[in-house]
């Protein structure tokens, strides 16, 4: 998997490739929280497009990154989830609980 | 590594009144969470082959991954060095009169024995990391069972390809 971010104004948007398991979810998880709680970024942004696959550890890495945003009161946001991606977040009852938006543009209208 | 699967199988055919089928593939690999994606190449071309549904393909996948993780995490405490077995065999069903075919994967690990109590899920009202890989798991498969025999941890996934809905009219 592959981690790289991007800045847009008060932005910040991870560029995330391949599958999220419990080979490289800590990585994630160590780049999203020092990036709400260290750098405040009033938005932090995933961009899920080019992940195939997460387990349940990816998804315990991005509800750590949404609690942390809360608790800073930044916005946490995820789009381009992949159909397995999207099934995980479904069947953990997350989807709703998660800013989700179909591609970038969207995600940064919003 | 020593693994008591003959005896394992032919319990396990009493209990639920299965027939026994064929050993499909054998997997020994160590409890290092970067051939987690090698294994779920495998799964996903297994499963495609044995006749899933997509979804289904997806389910069983993410229902062995999420126990190998667990068996990586919880069992092996994260040493990448222990040895984890994976036997997927064809099995068959009776019920209703009909027949059906169903994947049984074996995950045996030489961990120490788990505790029921240990196998905890969260409730999922709930909005916080963790406790999700048994949901998985449960939401996946058909038959779920843990065993200990003789030193080893054995979890046992079962999940039957469904018959296709006949048509009204035929």
């Amino acid at each position: 998997m592959q981690i790289s971010s991007r800045q847009l104004d008060k932005t910040t948007i991870f560029d995330l490739s391949g599958d999220i398991d419990l080979a490289n979810s800590p990585a994630v998880r160590k780049a999203l929280l020092h990036e709400v709680r260290d750098n405040r970024t009033p938005r932090v942004v995933m961009n899920l497009s080019k992940v195939r696959y997460i387990d349940s550890s990816g998804v315990a890495s991005l509800v750590e990154g949404l609690k942390a945003s809360r608790d800073v009161g930044s916005r946490f946001i995820l789009f381009g989830l992949s159909t397995s991606a999207r099934e995980v977040l479904q069947l953990s009852r997350l989807l709703k609980i998660f800013e989700v938006y179909d591609n970038e543009e969207q995600a940064l209208a919003g | 590594m020593i693994i008591d699967y003959p005896a394992w199988r032919s319990k396990t055919k009493e209990a639920d009144g299965n027939s026994g089928g064929g050993l499909l593939l054998r997997l020994e690999f160590q409890s290092d969470p970067s051939l987690l994606c090698a294994v779920r190449g495998t799964m996903e071309r297994l499963t495609e082959a044995f006749g899933f549904p997509e979804p289904e393909c997806r389910a069983v996948t993410r229902a062995v991954d999420e126990a190998l993780t667990n068996i990586i995490r919880h069992s092996y405490k994260g040493r990448l060095d222990q040895p984890i077995e994976m036997l997927l065999c064809c099995v068959r069903r009776q019920a209703n009169g009909e027949a059906s075919d169903g994947l049984e994967i074996l995950l045996c690990d030489q961990g120490p024995s788990i505790e029921q109590a240990d196998l905890c899920m969260r409730a999922l009202e709930e909005v916080k990391p963790g406790g999700l890989g048994l949901h998985f798991i449960k939401q996946s498969m058909d038959i779920v069972e843990y065993k200990r025999t003789n030193g080893t941890n054995c979890l046992r996934l079962v999940k039957y390809v469904r018959a296709a809905k006949k048509s009204v009219n035929s």
